[in-house]
């Protein structure tokens, strides 16, 4: 992800020490995010194996199984193609996402029963991602521009010192008006994120644990523990078996590839 | 189609070694009638079971991929229902900008919810379920080409399908027997090769198809042949399939824009006597999370067109003229899909069809949820009312059905 060169004072900015920067907290706000961003930019492509176990208030649990498989896209949002393994009725289902810096994201379904490629309406993003308690806008690529920001202050959070800062989306069919985002100072890496509703009540918390670097570089979390606390409905979301750099393309990410999905 | 699908199979590069995965469903089903039928031949309740495995494999890094898809179903009454099918037994390679699909296959074009218009490759695989969306497997050799501008598929279909119709104990079906015998107009019969050939592309919000088929029409018209009409007793024993060679050119166009999904097919077709020009075209509007909660609420509303009309005197038909069954000739489709977003992926779809010249309406629902995590759950209940004595329909009065069916996947 190139950086916009509107962002450069601000990524200059956060280059600063924080703390003695005289910006104001959204300017503090949205350098951390550029950081951030800039930090794991250049990973190219990846893939991971995904196992989630979502739990009612009653701690009856079910599980899905799915593979995911992401490439970086210079200039714009980036593509992902997610693969359901289980269920085992909804097995071979694909979705493919081309997320976009500006604009609605573009999506794809294919029900492999049908052998039918279905477009999604892009105001979906605000439902939950196969009955969990992630949204669809929670698990794709978090660009930099979906986002205003406000630092809030710097803090201890088990052990590790955070920033902490809200963001707010910019688009409206978002299913939240606030998110506060605790992110470690080291690593620029998320390790808590709290979710308002649009009555701006909290909604839901999620945990990051188990970070591993991949290639010297890329840190990713195994372990992503979200609650709701409205419901009483939780899912953890299990990754693993991440591959750098295997070569991916375009051409695995068109609608093509979501007939060969599996 | 025996001895085809033994030298399709013969084509198949030889496997690796290394076995692939089994998957597939077994589905029971039940079916009840709350009217009397109109033939003391048909019946109240129906059972089947239908099993669908799938064998997978892949090699050469995914490159390769094998898919073997048998499909059988037993009717309890139905012995046309009761069948079996090879609904795909294909090899796939692909490249880097182009794809070869070898086999047999099934192809989706469609974008509009209640007519299918645009999907002309496969035949229907009508007695499974009224709806058109089963499809029988087609042999086929398919080149994809993958290019900035688009993507250009070419079908070389060698080997053609019959539609599948209810035999004499099956329900619904039209009064009049449908024969076994069909006519073709190619000497080749069913193994005229048939071709095809479709570009398609995304362009930001939309999602576009044109494509075109020369070859024997999967959808037939019927004739009632010498012999089948006894002027004493004024009674028609059978009418006869009649498949005849077409050129058909259809669009497909779908666009996005925030909860809108608008949606376009549109088909020109020659060779069954009159040019036919059909139409279905419409929306889908989703509204997102009712009230705060996961429920999403989708409003469908399409109208479908179709040239066919009183072109043919039904008297003529009783001297050879070939005549259509049925067409959505002035329709409007009203629907509402409701999606709970819960774990169990419950989800209803109910929607009519009214005929806009005065030819009654159809009531369809469909409802599903998972149950646990392996089994699935489906009811389904499909009815006509107000139908008029002289449309082709008029014998499918009585059968409102309701159909309750349990999957296990493994």
């Amino acid at each position: 992800m190139r950086i916009p060169d509107r962002l450069l004072p601000a990524l200059i900015l956060c280059l600063l020490p924080l703390g003695t920067t005289a910006g104001t907290p959204e300017e503090e706000g949205l350098a951390i995010a550029v950081e951030a961003d800039r930090r794991d930019t250049g990973f190219g492509d990846y893939t991971s194996d995904v196992k989630m176990i979502l739990k009612n208030k009653q701690g009856q649990e079910s599980t899905r199984v799915i593979r995911s498989k992401n490439l970086e896209v210079t200039g714009d949002g980036d593509k992902s193609q997610t693969i359901f393994d289980e269920p085992r009725d909804v097995q071979g289902t694909a979705l493919l996402s081309f997320t976009h810096k500006e604009g609605p994201d573009d999506q794809w379904l294919y029900l492999p029963a049908l052998k039918r490629v279905k477009r999604i309406a892009s105001d979906n993003k605000s439902g939950p991602f196969m009955g969990s308690e992630f949204a669809y806008e929670d698990i794709t690529s978090q660009e930099v521009d979906k986002y205003t920001y406000k630092y809030l202050r710097d803090e201890t959070l088990d052990g590790l010192d955070v920033f902490v800062f809200e963001r707010y989306p910019k688009d409206r069919k978002s299913g939240y008006t606030r998110q506060i985002v605790w992110l470690d100072k080291e690593h620029y890496k998320e390790r808590k994120i709290e979710y308002y509703d649009r009555k701006n009540a909290l909604l839901k918390t999620l945990v990051f644990t188990e970070y591993n670097q991949y290639n010297d570089k890329f840190w990713r979390a195994h372990n992503m523990y979200m609650v709701n606390h409205q419901t009483g409905k939780s899912t953890r979301l299990l990754q693993s078996n991440y591959q750098f750099n295997i070569g991916l393309t375009d051409r695995d990410f068109d609608k093509n590839s979501l007939k060969r999905a599996r | 189609m025996r001895k085809l699908l033994y030298a399709l199979a013969c084509l198949l590069p030889a496997l690796p070694v290394q076995a692939g995965d089994w998957r597939g469903s077994i589905t029971a089903e039940l079916t009840g009638f709350p009217e009397q039928a109109a033939d003391p031949a048909q019946h109240r309740s129906y059972a089947a079971l239908a099993l669908e495995p799938e064998y997978f494999k892949e090699w050469n890094n995914r490159h390769d991929l094998f898919t073997f898809k048998p499909y059988l179903i037993l009717d309890s009454h139905d012995d046309n229902r009761s069948h079996g099918d090879i609904r795909e037994l294909s090899w796939i390679h692909a490249a880097r900008d182009w794809e070869t699909n070898i086999g047999i296959s099934k192809v989706y074009w469609g974008v509009t919810e209640a007519a299918h218009l645009v999907d002309v490759i496969n035949q229907t695989d009508a007695v499974v379920n009224e709806d058109g969306e089963d499809k029988l497997g087609q042999p086929m050799a398919k080149l994809t080409l993958i290019r900035d501008w688009g993507v250009v598929d070419l079908f070389v279909l060698p080997g053609f399908r019959e539609r599948t119709f209810p035999g004499r104990q099956g329900r619904p079906r039209f009064s009049i027997p449908i024969s076994d015998n069909p006519l073709y107009e190619s000497g080749a019969r069913d193994l005229h090769t048939d071709f095809a050939a479709r570009w398609s592309h995304s362009i930001g919000a939309f999602d576009i198809g044109v494509s075109h088929f020369t070859g024997t029409g999967r959808e037939p018209r019927f004739v009632i042949q010498p012999g089948a009409y006894n002027p004493q007793t004024m009674t028609i024993s059978e009418i006869t399939p009649f498949y005849e060679i077409i050129h058909q050119t259809s669009l497909d166009l779908q666009a996005v824009y925030g909860g809108w999904l608008w949606k376009l097919e549109a088909v020109v077709r020659n060779g069954q006597g009159e040019r036919i020009e059909s139409l279905a075209g419409g929306y889908e509007y989703t509204f997102v999370g009712i009230n705060e909660s996961a429920v999403d609420v989708g409003i469908i509303t399409e109208y479908l067109y179709d040239s066919r009309g009183d072109d043919v005197d039904p008297a003529d038909t009783l001297t050879g003229q070939p005549f259509f069954t049925s067409a959505f000739q002035n329709d409007l489709v009203l629907g509402a899909r409701f999606t709970l977003n819960d774990a169990a992926s419950s989800e209803l779809l109910a929607s009519v069809i009214v005929d806009l010249e005065g030819g009654g309406q159809s009531y369809n629902l469909e409802a599903s949820r998972r149950l646990g995590d392996n089994w699935k759950l489906s009811l389904e209940a499909r009815g006509l009312k107000n139908i008029p004595d002289n449309n082709v329909f008029a014998s499918f009065r009585d059968d409102t059905r309701l159909r309750v069916e349990l999957a296990r996947y493994f």
